[in-house]
């Protein structure tokens, strides 16, 4: 909303000493943020000079050396413009001058020395949309009686201040000069001027042969009056300035006054040709597919959503939103009827959202005071006999079922106290309530506060409160600390150790996007599930939310590597999303992804398989699952993994997630990822932390090695092993694995490190020796293995 | 006595010679041996007086003294100079770099996001998070937002696909708050921060579709706006600095009456009017208020018994101000050159 100071001046006196910025900030601490606080034109050192001489340049064919009296002095100024004449009174900017297109300084032009500039309009800064063509092909051309060394900004009518304001959506009321002048009243403790409404009637009826029937419950207010006679010519001078301060365009004096009594009541009207209306308006829904075309010439098409002001049979306007063109205000236009109304905020909002915003659209949906209805068609009417020559025809058709009372809200000073947590007296609040120009009642510890009907969003004790807050100054109030009882504060412990964990394994946590593409949705997963889409997405490859973070990580990695950055360890926790039975729902997930060194050495080593799985290893460990998960071998691994070097993993029986090499058809690089289903972890509690006794008696450890075929896997030998071995085997370990010369192509060795002890006493060699070559015995039988020669 | 003058001197001149520790072995026979110059002179024993035997064996033994001292310290000093010169070839050039295991990072939005909950757990909010896809009961009406409301054009909605008005990607963190209230049986006081993922239709170099958010609720019998903004003092002087000064400004929010918009004196000109805070001093951080009375009742709390303040603002918008991240489409780049550099513990 762009408030001109001269047009809310009408209404409330401004102290002439206080900036337009000044008169911003105070709004601001009010409540209204305002984007830009400024003079309409910021143009410097201008007069009014008149063109004394004006010769031919001797270097050029369209320059002119003019001598221009500017009052103190007659200066020389180089002029290129096609109208500049002997007489003339211009706009002269002097040398120092400031203009949108620089300063303006003294200079030399093909030899001739110049002092200053002869300026259009255009150049002075105005809005483009408000210019005419005379406006920027020449210089201005002021009437003869224009005095020499005046302003000529004033002169011109752009001597305005105007404060853009960006309001909150509760609002409404300020999108009127009228709204404005009352906020700056209760700031300026002044009183707001009543506005000029009067005109005569002719002895005629609107009612007579008019009708207006409205027949949806979305219109709430509907007044109809009729002048008569009007002259259709340019606009007033102060109008056209007022309306282009505001933002609109000025086009004749009819339509200028309906925008006029628009920006000033904050009511939307609408004039339509009476004679190309007909004898009726009928307000109704619209039907399907029912066509209209607007005030720009667009066709529209209805639907049951949109409200349809009719005349009896075709649609001639959109409620609300625009007018039609069929029954425009015209050059010939003699006799008008005004509507002023009241339409359904939701259903403005959704046809506006859907045709057009418009200046009209955007107070509807805010909401409207039905007084103000009233108050805008009787403006109308004064402004229309007095700029326009009309007659205005007797009554008035009023359609209202508008609640026209005004909201009575008892409050108590102790309740304003308690929810400000300020010190205050009820003298205080009171006047403040006084300078809203609300009415106040004091009974005893009770206000009884009557608001008035422009204030639509006030309608509870606590909106009054905030009222006292804002008038009071919500920034006076003191911080202190809320006195409560002790209680202690929790937090998500768990995700956070896992970060955590993972950092200090090395690995950098990424924040990535929810939203990917659909045709991703599915990948890095063997699970069967409804992917989750959005409704009207930003773009094709944000319709998805994920359901597994690799393709993130996926695409991070490629981020990366096109930036040559291949050392890559990240992990990222967030959510999964699918759909069960039309229930949606979110999974935590932990995803982790792999490539390049991970250990900073002067031989660096690759990350590998075996580098991944120990990073979940570490962590399941840590998180109390040592000994109850496994990696288990599959045919049923997501096809984004590489067959032969990926597993699933397995925690008491339950398949948690996912790791391996991811395939070479998706990553021609060595990639290794996991990902793990976090809420399925975390289902299972971590095994009880519990002392152990040291033990007292000393262990003996052995070592052999087995010649096995590759495909066995060494988890089969441990398993036999560790079976074998009983409970004097307190420990298995794996020292080295042999592929090559010494043993078959297709076979591999390992190496085992076996540890014996008994906790209640020392063993001997010999019963170690028993049952170490029972072990050798069973494995060398259940798996053809063959015990290897050192 | 002749034979002892002889040894002695024999032994000073030996005792000279002696460089390795193998040397000094020979000596050790040269004398203490079996067939050693001490030995061979205590064996003499026998034909010394009896009268003489003891001062013999005194002489003898003080010589045998005298090579042992002789030897055990010569002993020691030429195994020093050994293990002296092992360590000398062991020399390495620890100059040359060490081998370790990348240094991990977390994320700044982790960061600062643990830094919000360690602040409000230690003043006993609990952190209560909901799920991301929302109901549009839970996002908006139940926050006096109900369908066609203006203020929902503030935040675009995602909705999800054929769930218009029905189901959607959470637009703020303030929902969690309504799960919270509704969750709690008891209708009681309540302390929480809400931290999480928001989703909105909007990106530029400031605005991204997806970004995170912070929300805070106390309810209570007492609470007033005054509590409010002393809370507020105190977590932005703890996130940006002692100096920090706090200003309220009446703003709208549908879910709190009054609200306001919370500014906090720029940390990077102290006020004094940079680019960052363009020349005013005052930054814009947080959305504030006391919790509307419908919101409270729709919940199922008794207005008239409790009220409460509610507080949300943008984590995003703190990493940027305490690491200087220009572009909020640094934090969601993943350039692992961006997220290493987050990967030691902050000056406090």
């Amino acid at each position: 909303m762009k408030l001109s100071r001269k047009f809310v001046s009408d209404y409330i006196d401004l102290d002439p000493e206080l900036s337009i910025e000044q008169i911003a900030l105070d709004m601001t601490n009010v409540g209204n943020e305002f984007d830009s606080a400024s003079p309409w034109v910021s143009c410097t050192n201008l007069v009014v000079g008149e063109v004394l001489e004006c010769e031919n340049h001797p270097d050029s064919d369209h320059l002119h050396v003019c001598q221009v009296d500017v009052g103190k002095e007659v200066l020389q100024i180089v002029c290129g413009a096609p109208n500049v004449r002997k007489g003339l009174k211009v706009i002269v900017a002097l040398p120092g001058a400031k203009l949108p297109l620089g300063e303006i300084k003294k200079t030399t032009i093909r030899g001739v020395e110049s002092n200053g500039m002869i300026c259009s309009i255009a150049e002075l800064g105005i809005d483009h949309k408000y210019l005419e063509e005379k406006d920027y092909k020449g210089i201005h051309e002021f009437d003869k009686e224009a005095p020499v060394g005046s302003d000529p900004i004033a002169l011109l009518g752009y001597d305005d201040e105007i404060i853009d304001f960006e309001l909150t959506s509760n609002r409404g009321d300020l999108l009127s000069i009228l709204g404005m002048a009352y906020e700056l009243g209760a700031i300026y403790k002044k009183k707001v001027k009543e506005m000029e409404v009067s005109f005569k009637e002719n002895k005629e009826k609107i009612e007579r042969d008019f009708h207006v029937e409205v027949k949806t419950d979305y219109c709430s207010l509907f007044l109809a009056k009729k002048v008569v006679g009007v002259k259709i010519k340019e606009s007033p001078d102060f109008i056209k300035k007022r309306l282009m301060a505001s933002g609109i365009r000025p086009i004749n004096n009819v339509v200028d006054i309906s925008n006029y009594v628009m920006l000033e009541t904050g009511q939307p009207l609408h004039y339509y040709d009476a004679d190309r209306l007909g004898d009726q308006i009928v307000v109704r829904m619209a039907k399907e597919g029912e066509k209209l075309t607007t005030l720009d010439g667009i066709e529209r098409t209805l639907s049951t959503e949109d409200i349809a002001i009719t005349n009896g049979e075709d649609v001639i306007g959109l409620a609300g939103v625009m007018g039609g063109l069929s029954t425009e205000v015209e050059m010939d236009t003699k006799d008008i009827i005004i509507e002023s109304a009241i339409f359904d905020n939701v259903k403005i909002r959704k046809t506006s959202k859907k045709i057009l915003r418009s200046e009209a659209s955007n107070r509807f949906e805010k909401g409207l005071d039905p007084k103000r209805s009233y108050l805008a068609i009787l403006r109308s009417c004064h402004l229309l006999e007095k700029y326009a020559d009309a007659t205005i025809v007797g009554g008035m058709i009023e359609y209202n079922h508008e609640n026209m009372d005004e909201k009575v809200i008892e409050i108590t000073l102790d309740k304003i106290k308690k929810v400000l947590g300020i010190e205050i007296s009820m003298e205080e609040v009171k006047n403040i309530f006084l300078d809203l120009d609300f009415k106040v009642d004091v009974e005893k510890e009770k206000m009884i506060v009557t608001v008035p009907t422009r204030r639509l969003d006030i309608s509870i004790a606590e909106d009054l409160i905030e009222e006292v807050g804002r008038i009071y100054g919500m920034d006076k109030i003191e911080g202190k600390l809320p006195i409560l009882d002790v209680i202690t504060g929790s937090y998500n412990k768990t995700r956070r150790n896992i970060k955590h964990k993972l950092a200090d394994l090395g690995l950098n946590e990424t924040f990535s996007y929810s939203l990917i593409p659909n045709q991703e949705v599915h990948r890095f997963t063997t699970d069967h599930f409804k992917e989750v889409m959005l409704d009207y997405p930003m773009s094709e490859d944000k319709n998805t939310l994920r359901y597994s973070l690799l393709y993130s990580l996926k695409e991070i990695y490629l981020y990366n590597k096109a930036r040559n950055q291949s050392n890559i360890s990240i992990f990222e926790i967030g959510k999964g999303f699918y759909q069960e039975e039309d229930i949606y729902k979110e999974d935590l997930k932990l995803a982790i992804l792999m490539s390049g060194d991970y250990y900073l050495d002067i031989q660096n080593q690759k990350v590998d398989f075996y580098i991944i799985k120990g990073i979940c290893e570490e962590l399941f460990n840590y998180l109390g699952y040592e000994n109850r998960y496994r990696f288990e071998a599959s045919s049923n691994l997501p096809k984004e993994f590489h067959p032969g070097q990926s597993a699933n993993i397995i925690l008491q029986g339950k398949q948690v997630g996912v790791i391996g090499k991811i395939h070479p058809n998706i990553l021609k690089e060595d990639v290794y990822a996991m990902e793990i289903n976090l809420d399925q972890l975390l289902q299972n509690r971590p095994t009880r932390m519990e002392y152990k006794d040291i033990p007292k008696y000393p262990s003996i450890e052995k070592d052999f090695a087995f010649v096995v075929k590759k495909n066995i896997m060494a988890e089969e030998l441990i398993e036999i092993i560790k079976k074998t071995g009983g409970k004097l085997l307190t420990n298995v370990r794996i020292f080295d694995v042999y592929e090559g010369e010494k043993v078959g192509v297709d076979e591999k060795s390992i190496a085992f490190k076996l540890t014996f002890m008994d906790p209640t006493r020392t063993l001997t060699e010999d019963e170690v020796m028993t049952v170490f070559n029972k072990i050798i015995e069973k494995v060398e039988n259940n798996l053809s293995a063959k015990l290897r020669d050192e | 006595m002749n034979k002892e003058n002889e040894i002695l001197k024999s032994l000073e001149e030996d005792q000279k010679k002696i460089t390795t520790l193998q040397e000094l072995n020979e000596l050790k026979v040269k004398y203490l041996g079996k067939k050693g110059l001490i030995t061979e002179l205590n064996a003499e024993i026998k034909n010394v007086a009896v009268e003489e035997k003891k001062a013999f064996g005194q002489m003898v033994n003080a010589l045998k003294e005298k090579f042992l001292n002789f030897y055990e310290s010569k002993k020691e000093s030429l195994e020093e100079e050994i293990l002296n010169k092992k360590l000398e070839q062991e020399a390495i050039d620890i100059s040359l770099p060490s081998k370790k295991v990348k240094r991990g990072s977390l994320h700044p939005m982790t960061r600062i996001t643990e830094e919000f909950e360690d602040l409000f757990v230690s003043m006993g909010y609990t952190v209560y998070e909901g799920p991301e896809i929302e109901s549009d009961e839970n996002c908006f009406q139940k926050l006096n937002l109900p369908k066609g409301h203006p203020a929902r054009d503030a935040q675009d909605t995602f909705y999800l696909k054929d769930e218009y008005e029905n189901y959607l990607l959470r637009t703020q963190t303030s929902t969690a708050q309504v799960r919270a209230m509704e969750d709690h049986t008891e209708k009681g006081p309540l302390r929480i921060v809400c931290p999480g993922k928001v989703y909105r239709r909007d990106e530029d170099a400031t605005h991204s579709h997806q970004f995170m958010q912070i929300e805070g609720l106390v309810i209570d019998e007492n609470i007033s706006m005054a509590d409010l903004k002393g809370t507020l003092e105190l977590f932005c002087k703890k996130i940006l600095g002692e100096k920090t000064k706090v200003r309220f400004r009446p703003s709208f929010f549908p879910f709190t009456e009054p609200s306001v918009e919370v500014d906090v004196s720029c940390f990077k000109c102290q006020g004094k009017g940079c680019a960052l805070c363009k020349g005013t001093g005052w930054i814009e951080v947080l959305g504030a208020g006391m919790v509307h009375p419908h919101v409270l009742e729709m919940s199922g709390y008794d207005s008239k018994k409790y009220q409460g303040f509610a507080f949300g603002t943008g984590i995003d918008r703190f990493a940027m101000f305490k690491y200087g991240i220009p572009d909020i489409r640094t934090i969601y780049g993943n350039d692992i050159r961006f997220i290493e550099q987050f990967d030691r513990k902050d000056s406090e």
